[in-house]
């Protein structure tokens, strides 16, 4: 009896692993784990070392993982509630990420591109920084809700015009931010091991966490994302609910730029967060979400984001020719979408079950 | 039908005007050269103004194009004789439709940056039929140079020489060099990562790391980082331009590893940007090379020549352009040649 059922229960505990959608970025993710490890294990080696400001802090490529992917990740979190609701993707998120620096080098630096002190304190800078944001992505919403534009059409207003904006902002100058206290948002705060930008992203996935929890914006963005008509006539307003995804991934952009700029100091309207937009839908498709909206599952985007950065920083390692970069990562793309579509995922499980029932009767027959 | 007339019509006119304005152009030409050669010049800076249609890439692509727009919004105003239009776009196709527009509008001279090299023909053809002259500053173009007047260009391949020179002459022990380029096949990656790839293999420097940054600083601080992680040894830090120093010298910061002159790594950059030849001053980095964005200078000459009626000798003109080492940089230096 229990030698029957033994199989049996593995079984539903792997299909049931299957099924969840977090398993398919956890997959990619062990994949290049395994072939780092094959290839090179000194890739996972952590090291407590002194940096040139005299504090300790942790280095390794697992750190730089975790530093350099956690402004996709959190920039994830603001994508994928905007493709539940919207069923499409913003994709001015690298230029208005340009804006939200420009505003606050503006504020922190004021007319000055050089300052001797910064002119203002860094909170007064965040703050206006996310409430253009939050004004940028609301107009992107307004667009997207009220006038039924097409989330991609939409965006690309500000796709285009944004770096100019950004440049406009600043009157086409670069200022610096001076002292150390600005870095810190970017590297690392003395006396922490860990890269403040994980941190802050540790605190973006709680705070999501809690709101996904304790308010119903998950619930709504995705009935809004799977039927907006029976949405309504159960009481919902779906325009306002589009609207709120997109002033949240403007906040989302807010705190991204806050990292980025913070990184150097400084900003470079051209190529800041450039193409960041690309990776932020890609980090959504890897989590297994469906682009054309509906249902989602917000770990799984933050994986996906984790798992593009391990890419890239996998890439980087081995030194793969310059001119084959995006090639090695198209095909690495491509083959973890495909693993990841819906329908190849189906298949999959019908397999598994048709090889345990395959197995259930070799057992009933033994 | 009745557009095909609207067309022809509007066509016809253009045709008429333009047939005008050359007339016109022409008898001012030669007025001023029947006229002593300081009068011609007066009348430009008094009477007249000269018509300039200015194309260029977007001013926020980079330092480099906003200095050079800049400098071209100062030379050409009215106060020194120009009534200048400028038209921004990064795309070939739109700059073409501004050309054209530029043309219809009769201006006296295009001022051309092309974003691409290819499929100018046609329309500087048309500029040579009505009399527009035409000429290019910082990016050659695929056309035949009868269709322009002259071109102003930097040698990038002669940037990166210059480079490698100044690395040559520092007699390193060893070279163990990270090269960080910019974005693949552009003009300024070819002709810097051209001038280190050849030394490198003639002279057996090692390249520990070549990969594209794409001219942002924060891949080449992760190319760098990739690289320290790996333990890979190095002490000559090549980036294609300031800003990706700029994010290789954050890396090293980041591993306590010590930068500048007589320090362990060697960082080396260009373009010149204000801050980093500040960088030079302060001795965080060695050397920066220059990419000049003051073409104005060059092309006012030009225009001037013309308008005196004088022929242009030399069609490709190279600019000057320098490169600054860390221990003999000046204050000066930096307010005269930073962007």
């Amino acid at each position: 009896m229990s030698e029957k059922l033994d199989p049996k229960g593995k079984g539903s505990v792997l299909s049931g692993l299957l099924r969840n959608q977090i398993f398919i970025p956890f997959a990619a993710l062990i994949l290049l784990a395994l072939f780092n490890l094959i290839a090179d294990p000194t890739f996972f080696a952590l090291a407590l070392k002194q940096n040139s400001a005299g504090s300790y802090i942790l280095s390794g490529n697992l750190i730089s993982i975790i530093d350099n992917g956690s402004e996709l990740a959190i920039l994830a979190i603001g994508m994928t509630l905007v493709t539940a609701s919207s069923k499409g993707q913003d994709i001015s998120v690298g230029a208005a990420i340009a804006i939200s620096g420009s505003v606050l080098l503006r504020v922190l630096c004021g007319d000055n591109t050089r300052p001797e002190t910064i002119q203002a304190p860094i909170f007064v800078g965040f703050l206006a920084a996310a409430v253009v944001s939050m004004l940028f992505g609301a107009f992107n919403g307004v667009l997207v809700a009220y006038f039924r534009i097409q989330p991609m059409v939409a965006t690309l207003i500000l796709f285009t015009a944004g770096r100019s904006i950004a440049a406009w902002i600043n009157n086409n100058e670069l200022p610096i931010v001076p002292g150390e206290e600005f870095t810190y948002f970017g590297g690392y705060i003395p006396g922490i091991p860990l890269p403040t930008p994980f941190l802050i992203a540790i605190l973006c996935f709680i705070l999501t966490w809690l709101m996904l929890k304790f308010t119903n914006i998950g619930l709504y963005s995705q009935s809004v994302g799977i039927n907006e008509k029976t949405s309504r006539l159960n009481g919902l307003n779906p325009e306002l609910i589009k609207l709120t995804t997109y002033i949240i991934l403007g906040l989302c952009i807010a705190v991204t730029g806050l990292i980025k700029v913070s990184r150097l100091s400084t900003i470079n309207y051209s190529v800041i967060a450039k193409d960041i937009e690309m990776d932020a839908i890609l980090a959504v498709a890897l989590g297994g979400n469906s682009l054309s909206g509906g249902k989602f599952n917000m770990a799984a985007s933050i994986v996906g984001a984790y798992v593009i950065q391990f890419l890239t920083t996998t890439l980087y390692k081995f030194d793969v020719q310059a001119t084959a970069l995006p090639a090695y990562k198209a095909v690495v793309v491509i083959a973890l979408v495909v693993l990841s579509a819906p329908v190849v995922r189906e298949k999959f499980s019908r397999l598994m079950k048709k090889l345990r029932s395959s197995n259930h009767a070799a057992a009933e027959s033994a | 039908m009745k557009l095909k007339k609207m067309l022809s019509l509007i066509v016809t006119a253009a045709l008429c005007t333009s047939v005008f304005a050359g007339c016109g152009n022409n008898g001012g030409g030669t007025a001023s050269t029947t006229t002593a050669a300081p009068a011609g010049t007066q009348a430009a800076s008094s009477g007249k103004l000269i018509k300039v249609g200015i194309i260029n890439n977007d001013p926020n692509e980079s330092g480099y194009r906003t200095a050079n727009d800049k400098d071209l919004q100062a030379t050409f105003c009215e106060a020194n004789g120009f009534d200048a239009k400028f038209a921004y776009s990064l795309k070939n196709d739109e700059q073409i439709t501004a050309a054209q527009k530029f043309i219809q509008d009769e201006v006296d001279y295009l001022l051309l940056s092309a974003a691409d090299t290819a499929g100018w023909d046609s329309v500087l053809k048309d500029a040579q039929a009505q009399g527009v002259k035409v000429i290019l500053f910082d990016r050659t173009i695929d056309a035949d140079p009868s269709l322009y007047e002259a071109s102003i260009v930097s040698d990038m391949a002669k940037e990166g020489e210059t480079a490698v020179e100044w690395l040559k002459s520092q007699n390193l022990s060893k070279y163990e060099v990270i090269h960080l380029q910019g974005v693949m096949g552009s003009a300024a990656q070819k002709g810097r990562s051209g001038a280190l790839d050849a030394t490198a293999k003639e002279l057996g420097w090692t390249i520990v790391t070549q990969q594209t940054a794409e001219w942002n600083a924060e891949k080449a601080q992760q190319i760098v980082q990739a690289a320290i992680d790996s333990n890979k040894s190095f002490n000559v830090i090549y980036a294609e331009n300031d800003d990706m120093a700029k994010g290789a010298v954050a890396a090293l910061d980041k591993a306590n590893i010590s930068h500048g002159v007589g320090k362990d790594v060697i960082v080396m950059g260009f373009d010149c940007n204000k801050w980093a030849l500040e960088e030079l001053l302060k001795q965080n980095w060695n050397y920066d090379g220059q990419c000049n964005p003051f073409q104005s200078s060059y092309i006012k000459d030009i225009i001037d020549k013309l308008e005196a009626g004088e022929t242009i000798a030399q069609k490709t003109i190279i600019m000057n352009e320098k490169g600054f080492d860390a221990s003999t940089i000046t204050q000066e230096d930096v307010d005269n040649y930073g962007i």
